[in-house]
């Protein structure tokens, strides 16, 4: 659903108050997988606040980046109850297979891996996140399907 | 089932008075077969995640298939979570109850055909109890749930959250239009106010309390009053919020309705945490439906009462949970907190008298207007009233949802409720409120669970996380796994938990590694000191917590990290090897085959061997090992 619409359908859905702001780079982080300097300008033109108010927002929330994601994306749970069953150790194992640290992309552009705290399906734990498909109770045995299941679909 | 779906089957035009809604509720109910087939799925996160949308795909195709007339065609409702979540998929047949757990699509043809022609239960998925092995087959018999008081959960799991007829058929806005037909705003106030409700996401400040603050404020000040959801459940490894968000979307919404009119409030907000993308769309569909029928908006139920109310995605910051970093979120800035000398009943959002409660805080409303402040003082403790619910996870075999009077002890919770710890023994100790929370041990087990009994032991309820630990998890490890969650969550703004929380997280690190002296513990404990005195909000204030508890209760282990170069639950991986044990090595392979570093080696079928100087600690052997022959030490 990448890049399907513009920054100017996004923007005047909004009202151009400060208020709009927290939604406005929700919508462009959903729309284009990241905030770029362009649209980030054009957020904050529309609402009336200087760049800097915009950049400290997007730089405060997790949720939003600053840099184009790659292909695939893997959040691994670090919430408590993925924690002692188990989750650092998915993100160890990724670290080692994807060549990337925990919070970045491939130099590829293939993956991106990154970690959240609680997806509320602690019963599973610990839970890895492909492409939006959760896989619940992971473990480095089935993180390699997994990441099989990916390349094989391509 | 959709809304557009019921608009054919009942004329759904706006109510325009109590009545109104009696008889919409008597019309729903007249079309609800009590003795009709229902096939109820699970569609809570948990059990989505372990497959239930298949399950419910697999329902329907079968039902399509198999020759049933239509008069008796089973209906399929899907549910928010039914609390059971490490036993899902769950499948409940109605009216019998009987009780599935664990299905799959390709046990679907088998409960259609013994179950829903011939009334029979299917024994292989029956839920079967843990001591006796002997099958149960309804929720009523399962220890799990008749040792719960369910009042928050009663709905969720019976109701189709996404369907606002199921929630009025159950009693759903009854509330509402008695505040609205027969009470003044005084009297709900005074109502909430007479039940004792203390808040369920965070100090326990009494609700009424609160509400009677604002109340007083906007009067004074002549200004508009907000009430806004906390929906933003920060507590990493706790979904209770968004399970009843998800689950009964509509009682968060009645009961924000009833506090608006309680205290004259045109405006409303609900901040959810943006992890829970179900849990909003059902609250948005939730609203949509209510002002549809005039439950929400101008003029409601054509009493002249005026309330609307939106949702705010959060974005990703713990520290939006706190009330004034939580203003400052919806207000469009970067969420900080600001100092309190003003309190945020009188200066919350925009400057305005704001009443910010939990989700669980505001489901209780319509059930303490509906029944009475009686009915809820009743249950609980005093000064501790009501129901409270938990999410039990970590190391115990039910992990899932709970609901008990407060008051209750932690072993009822946890060894009745919860069954025990998986291969039985003695649960190590169990980490209540979460990131600012702490972790009492075993021998507190009979401890009340209220909010002043748990403050005692210097932990706190926070918003009813529950996390169990057994031997194998290691209290260095889980305090520094929270002091590092709150070093990144710190908004940064204030020092003593900007810069102490990091130097109290290094010094936890070297801990880990073996180093460290007694005099480190020291400094740990000033620093905790320092950063509860000098904190500005309640995020560094309480994130001493964790280690506090820790250090009080479980001391040797600590000792054992700096003096012996030992982890005794054998987690922290400088501190561990691990080896083969010779006698239960089947020498089967698949350890060495998963191994990164190619450390493992020996002959097919002969017990294999770990070279320590390869090996990397990353507990993959043990973790793929089906014979328990990989030993920690
Ligand atoms: C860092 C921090 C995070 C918090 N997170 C939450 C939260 O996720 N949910 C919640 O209801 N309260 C949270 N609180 C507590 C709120 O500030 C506030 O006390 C509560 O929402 C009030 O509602 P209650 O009185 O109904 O409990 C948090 C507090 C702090 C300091
Ligand atoms: S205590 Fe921590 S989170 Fe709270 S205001 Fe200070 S730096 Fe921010
Ligand atoms: S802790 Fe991972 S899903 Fe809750
Ligand atoms: S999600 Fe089904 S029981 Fe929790």
């Amino acid at each position: 659903m990448q890049q399907t619409v513009d920054i100017e359908s996004i923007i005047d859905h909004y009202p151009g108050v400060q208020e709009s702001m927290v939604f406005i780079l929700q919508d462009i982080q959903e729309a284009f997988g990241y905030i770029s300097l362009e649209n980030m300008q054009a957020a904050c033109d529309h609402v009336g606040v200087p760049l800097t108010h915009a950049y400290s927002m997007a730089t405060f929330y997790k949720s939003f980046r600053l840099e184009p994601v790659g292909e695939h994306e893997i959040h691994v749970c670090l919430g408590t109850a993925c924690h002692l069953k188990g989750g650092p150790r998915i993100v160890d194992e990724l670290e080692r297979r994807l060549n990337v640290h925990a919070g970045a992309t491939t130099e590829d552009m293939r993956y991106t891996l990154e970690t959240v705290n609680c997806l509320g399906a602690c019963a599973l734990a610990p839970v890895v996140v492909v492409d939006k498909e959760y896989v619940p109770k992971v473990t480095a045995k089935k993180i390699q399907k997994t990441l099989k299941t990916i390349t094989d679909n391509e | 089932m959709g809304i557009a779906n019921l608009a054919e089957k009942i004329d759904a035009k706006r109510l325009e008075s109590s009545d109104d809604l009696v008889q919409l509720r008597r019309e729903i109910q007249m079309r609800q077969d009590p003795n009709q087939v229902q096939i109820v799925v699970c569609h809570g996160t948990g059990c989505l995640v372990s497959g239930s949308p298949a399950v419910t795909r697999a329902f329907k195709k079968v039902l399509g298939e198999t020759d049933i007339e239509a008069k008796v065609m089973p209906g399929v409702k899907t549910t928010g979570c039914q609390g059971f979540c490490s036993r899902g998929p769950l499948v409940t047949i109605m009216p019998q109850g009987i009780f599935y757990e664990r299905v799959s699509p390709k046990d679907v043809e088998d409960i259609v055909e013994q179950t829903v022609k011939n009334g029979k239960p299917v024994e292989r998925l029956l839920y079967k109890d843990v001591n006796t092995g002997e099958p149960l087959q309804t929720m009523d018999e399962i220890p799990f749930y008749n040792l719960q008081t369910r009042n928050v959960l009663k709905n969720i799991g019976t109701i189709d959250p996404t369907d606002i007829y199921d929630y009025i058929a159950v009693g759903g806005y009854q509330a509402l239009a008695k505040a609205l037909t027969t009470m003044t705003p005084e009297q709900v106030l005074e109502e909430v106010e007479k039940s004792g409700i203390r808040g369920r996401g965070g100090a326990g400040f009494p609700a009424g309390r609160k509400w009677r603050g604002a109340v007083q404020a906007k009067e004074r000040k002549n200004q508009p009053l907000y009430v806004v959801v906390n929906g933003d459940e920060g507590d990493p490894g706790a979904f209770m919020d968004g399970s009843v968000m998800e689950g009964d979307p509509h009682a968060v919404l009645e009961g924000l309705i009833l506090g608006a009119y309680a205290m004259g409030s045109e405006k409303g907000y609900m901040y959810v945490r943006a992890e829970y993308p179900l849990a909003i769309q059902h609250l948005e569909m939730a609203m949509a439906a209510a002002r549809e029928l005039g439950l929400l908006g101008d003029n409601i139920l054509n009493t002249g009462f005026c309330f609307d109310a939106q949702i705010n995605r959060g974005a990703g910051a713990f520290v939006c949970g706190e009330s004034t970093a939580l203003f400052t979120s919806i207000e469009g800035k970067a969420g900080e907190p600001r100092p309190k000398y003003v309190r945020s009943v009188e200066e919350g959002l925009w400057g305005c008298p704001t009443v910010l409660n939990n989700v669980e805080t505001w489901a209780n409303i319509p059930k303490i207007i509906d029944k009475g402040a009686e009915w809820y003082a009743s249950i609980g403790s005093p000064n501790n009233t009501g129901t409270k619910v938990f999410s039990l996870v970590g190391k115990v075999n039910n992990v899932g949802l709970v609901e008990v009077p407060l008051g209750t002890s932690l072993s009822t919770i946890i060894e009745d409720i919860g069954g025990g710890i998986p291969g039985g023994g003695e649960f190590k100790a169990v980490q209540t409120g979460g990131p600012s929370g702490g972790c009492i041990p075993y021998k507190h087990k009979d401890a009340p669970v209220d909010y002043d009994s748990l403050t005692k032991l210097g932990s706190m309820m926070g918003s009813g996380g529950m996390i169990v630990m057994d031997k194998r998890d290691c209290v260095v490890d889980v305090a520094r796994y929270f002091l590092k969650f709150l070093e990144e969550e710190s908004c940064g703004k204030c020092n003593p938990c900007r810069l102490g929380l990091t130097r109290m997280r290094e010094i936890l690190d070297d801990f880990s590694k073996g180093c460290g002296s007694e005099q480190d513990i020291e400094d740990l404990m000033s620093l905790a000191t320092s950063i509860q005195d000098g904190a500005l909000c309640a995020l560094g204030t309480s994130a001493p917590n964790p280690v506090l508890t820790t250090l009080h209760f479980f001391k040797d282990e600590y000792l054992a990290h700096i003096k012996d170069q030992k982890c005794p639950a054998g987690v922290c991986k400088d501190l561990i090897t691990y080896s083969i044990d010779p006698d239960a090595c089947t020498g089967c392979g698949a350890c060495a085959k998963q191994c990164p570093n190619n450390a493992i080696t020996g002959e097919k079928k002969e017990p294999h061997t770990i070279d320590t100087d390869a090996c990397i600690r990353c507990g993959i052997c043990e973790e793929t090992c089906k014979f328990n022959a990989v030993l920690v030490s």
